[in-house]
């Protein structure tokens, strides 16, 4: 994969069809992969990777790479093309200045969940069939790919490609997700254990907008957390008001644009599992305005911003969150 | 606790005076609440005002030390604290810290030197302070030029102060000039850098500029044409600050920071920072 | 050097929370974290908490001064108090240089910062040597050896003991109030250990990342480099590595209104925020390219120029582990000329 991937990249390159790549470049440690732009085939050939810890979505780079002088390659997993295909329909994107390869995922792994198993100071990973091989300061490890992958992997929407412009490799299918067991789990809770269960998370956010950095459907030019004028642009939560509030107010303005890439989770140094309170959206909007994805149909109308004599009452907020 | 002084807690101040300079500058005379200065600074310094509720911010003193009875500030409107400021009425307190800042080196460098002062527009805040303190240590300082502009008459800040003060002290010359005719204006007409560069001044003087970014780099390069070395053009820096003691970050370039390393820089030593004034 | 049964642990906090609250690394859903010492709680055997231990010194939220407002009057209410004792247990060699470097900043730099200063002062260190460094460690880099870090009372845990020295005379009076506890014991266990750790440290992928050739550079040739161009496009520009940096100390001063008044608060800020500079005049540095280089400038260059060649970085590998897109100061470093690149 990763072989035709850099081969298709240097011919696009040699021929004039893009100036730049938009893909993974290898780092120090096998999962430490920082995503890069490549405009030589000598960059492509050093560094260019395409493996299971290239989990960072590339579409929001496009926003700004799209504006620049040329063309430019860019490699979308399936799910990093919803994003993308969400970001055009909001016109962030120049389409025409951006050529898409769609690429297979199987799922992403989480160094993460490999450190939780207890194996530490890993210096290396190599894939061995349906498993990991992990090389550490402390010895080898071997584990099963699946029990390391990442959350957002293992409920995975679809491998099919909202966008593209030419595929390597098999394009999948929308596959069946339990990725709203989570919140259905959190929805029978009483709101007293669903309070406390938010808390304890938020209350480990640093506020340090990673989540909103990384998040494709956050593409405000001045987003309203810096805008002073705004009353909530303090820099760190003073109280455990603004801790919920950055959340909740994100979780509110990305609501019905959210494909749930989980970029937002990925990136959390806190550990915060942010794509629970997106995804209750999503699954609301599913439940009172028909099944309705981000990102996968361009020309569908967006449930949030049309509407239709079907929807539902707006009272219905006020019964499901009313305490009783 | 209490007994550590503590930079970032300020003092309080009474604002006895507000002149209307320009449709956008403001001047704002500043007492200690039992009359006086709050604090004594040097030419150049700053200070941090604020209103409780509505911010902070960092402005030059306009003010020469030599005024024993009060601080003055000349403000532009330009954000929210400014806003705030021109909306104000005498007799408001406000928060007052300092002073920060290096300060024009008047009783060293700029000893038994001609002085040529250049400023744009706001730009003659900082300079101002010096320019009395020069008038009022007269026998220590050489002669004084003062190229002066801004985009019309009405944008001339202290003008009174400049028409009726400056241009009679002994051994001033006072040149002003607007950047497009106007009626009521026979002065010169023309922006800072081409007047300097007309005017022609001897490469002895030592210089003094402030203005906006872009005036202040094609008047260097003026400056530099007519024989000037950079060591002999201090100038003075505007950049975010938020501590004003060098530890907050913010004003941080290269290995300088400009609140308390600077603001007062001179030009060979910005050569050898970083551009990112 | 005295000795401690492991088992004991608990009876050891129990006796220094007796006296003051004490704080360890606790096991919890993001990693390790410093947590207030209460019974139950056990302390953490990762390598480090996911958070510095900068938090202590220079919290991220802090009041500075609060004011009432009367009409045209205002009124200035320092609340500052002293703080009260505590301990912090298990700080490791990187977290306590990275104290070392915060001191510099806002003890040794006049004027002195009042609020650092009082938690700094009530503050005791017991520091503990390490035993399972991280791929992700370079703290070798700057000197610091992870093997017997200084601190008031430095700790040793070997198999089922655990050593303690005290090294300053805030440690011994800890050390001496936990007395019944402790046994006096020889070195050479101790001795042992230290030479084992110094030797699993060496072994450590990063140790030789070598900073000479930016020092010996030019600043403004570092400055000037093409690698930042190269470098800075895959940031987001979020605060994540200055946020777990135990060395990053930039703050802003903000305010909110209360019922009462105007609270005014310093909190950490981050020189990668997009507003960091930005003023109503303008911003001097307007993309992320200006914003990235002056993060890693300021460690590798701008600080050292100012305390006698001494980086602002530990070598923790906190932004290694945390940044979202794995981009990090030893990528940079390679990048910008440290050795032992290839």
């Amino acid at each position: 994969m990763q072989e035709a991937m850099k081969a298709r990249a240097k011919e696009l390159l040699a021929d004039g069809s893009v100036n730049r790549v938009a893909g993974w470049k290898i780092g120090e440690f096998s999962y430490d992969i920082t995503p890069a732009i490549f405009e030589t085939a000598e960059e492509i050939d050093r560094d260019f990777v395409y493996d299971d810890f290239c989990g960072a979505n590339l579409s929001k780079y496009l926003i700004s790479q799209s504006r620049k002088e040329g063309k430019i390659l860019v490699f979308l997993k399936p799910c990093d093309s919803y994003s993308f295909a969400q970001l055009l329909k909001e016109h962030r994107i120049i389409r025409e200045n951006v050529y898409i390869i769609g690429i297979e995922c199987y799922g992403k792994a989480d160094i993460n969940k490999i450190r939780e198993k207890g194996i530490d100071g890993v210096l290396g990973i190599k894939e061995s069939g349906s498993s990991f091989v992990i090389d550490s300061i402390y010895g080898e490890a071997t584990v099963p790919k699946m029990d390391v992958y990442a959350e957002r992997c293992l409920v995975c929407k679809s491998k099919k490609h909202a966008v593209y412009d030419e595929l390597i490799g098999e394009e999948g299918d929308v596959v069946p997700s339990s990725r709203f067991d989570k919140v259905a789990e959190l929805e029978a809770m009483t709101p007293d254990e669903r309070f406390e269960f938010w808390r304890g998370e938020l209350s480990r956010c640093i506020r340090c907008n990673a989540c909103r950095n990384v998040c494709p459907a956050c593409s405000c030019e001045n987003c309203v957390f810096d805008n002073p004028n705004s009353g909530i642009a303090n820099k760190a939560a003073a109280d455990s008001f603004e801790e919920n509030m950055f959340h909740i107010i994100r979780a509110f303005h990305v609501a019905g644009r959210c494909t749930d890439c989980g970029e937002c989770s990925r990136v959390c140094p806190q550990n915060i599992p942010l794509h629970l309170l997106n995804r209750k959206f999503i699954k609301d909007i599913n439940e009172f305005y028909g099944e309705y994805q981000a990102g996968e149909n361009p020309d569908e109308k967006a449930p949030l911003t049309n509407f239709t004599f079907d929807d539902c009452e707006p009272s219905i907020v006020y019964k499901r969150g009313g305490n009783q | 606790m209490s007994e550590v002084n503590e930079t970032l807690i300020p003092q309080l101040g009474i604002v006895t005076d507000i002149r209307t300079d320009t449709p956008d500058v403001k001047t704002f005379r500043v007492n200690a609440l039992d009359g006086g200065k709050v604090f004594e600074h040097i030419p150049g310094q700053c200070a941090f005002l604020s209103m409780p509720g509505v911010g902070e911010a960092l402005f030059s003193i306009t003010s020469s030390p030599t005024n024993k009875e009060f601080m003055e500030f000349s403000i532009k409107r330009c954000g929210c604290v400014t806003d705030w400021l021109h909306s104000m009425e005498v007799g408001q307190m406000i928060t007052i810290r300092g002073p920060y800042g290096n300060g024009f080196p008047v009783d060293t460098d700029f000893r038994h030197k001609d002085l040529l002062f250049i400023a744009g527009g706001i730009g003659l805040a900082p300079l101002r302070s010096v320019i009395n303190y020069v008038r009022g240590n007269r026998d220590k300082y050489g002669k004084v030029d003062i190229v002066y502009g801004s985009r019309s008459k009405d944008d001339l800040v202290d003008y009174d102060e400049i028409i009726n003060e400056w241009v009679n002290e002994k051994d001033f010359n006072v040149h002003l000039t607007i950047d497009r005719e106007q009626e009521g204006w026979d002065g010169h007409v023309g922006f800072v850098p081409n007047y300097v560069k007309e005017l022609g001044f001897d490469t002895d003087k030592t210089c003094i500029i402030c203005g906006p970014p872009i005036m202040i780099k094609f008047t260097l390069a003026g400056l530099i044409e007519l024989g000037f070395k950079k060591d002999q053009v201090y100038t003075t820096m505007e950049l975010r600050m938020k501590c004003g003691v060098g530890k907050c970050g913010r004003c941080n370039i290269g290995d300088k920071y400009v609140c308390k390393d600077g603001p007062v820089f001179r030009c060979d030593q910005l050569d050898e920072m970083p551009s990112e004034y | 050097m005295k000795k401690m049964q492991a088992a004991n642990l608990n009876d050891f906090f129990r006796a220094a929370a007796a006296a003051e609250t004490v704080y360890l690394p606790v096991d919890s859903a993001d990693g390790a974290r410093f947590m207030k010492y209460e019974d139950g709680v056990t302390l953490s055997m990762a390598c480090n908490t996911t958070r510095s231990a900068k938090d202590f010194f220079f919290p991220q939220v802090e009041n500075l001064v609060d004011f009432k407002v009367d009409g045209k009057k205002i009124e200035v209410i320092d609340g500052r108090e002293e703080v009260e004792d505590f301990v912090i247990f298990g700080v490791r060699a990187c977290d306590l240089a990275s104290f070392e470097i915060l001191d510099r900043v806002y003890l040794n730099t006049p004027p002195v910062d009042s609020y650092y200063k009082n938690r700094r002062e009530h503050g005791t260190v017991i520091t503990l040597a390490c035993g399972r460094p991280q791929e992700t460690c370079f703290c070798k880099v700057f000197g610091i050896d992870a093997a017997d870090p200084a601190g008031d009372v430095t700790c040793w845990m070997l198999g089922d003991d655990i050593y303690f020295r005290a090294n300053t005379e805030k440690g011994e009076k800890l050390i001496a109030a936990c007395g019944s506890l402790l046994t006096d014991v020889d070195e050479a266990p101790v001795e042992n250990a230290k030479t084992a750790i110094r030797a699993m440290v060496d072994k450590l992928p990063i140790k030789d990342l070598k900073l000479d050739k930016i020092s010996e550079r030019h600043l403004l040739e570092n400055f000037n480099s093409s690698v930042w161009k190269d470098l800075y496009e895959s940031c987001i520009g979020c605060g994540t590595c200055t946020f777990v940096c135990p060395t990053c100390q930039c703050f802003d001063v903000r305010e909110f209104k209360t019922n009462e008044g105007v609270k005014r608060f310093r909190c950490w800020d981050s020189c990668m925020y997009s507003d960091f500079t930005k003023m109503a005049a303008g911003n001097n540095r307007l993309s992320q390219l200006e914003r990235f280089r002056q993060r890693f400038m300021h460690k590798l260059v701008y600080f050292p120029a100012n305390n006698d060649g001494v980086y602002s970085c530990v070598g923790c590998g906190r932004c290694l582990k945390s940044c979202p897109i794995s981009m990090n100061i030893v990528k940079v470093a390679k990048a910008l000329g440290g050795e032992a690149n290839e």
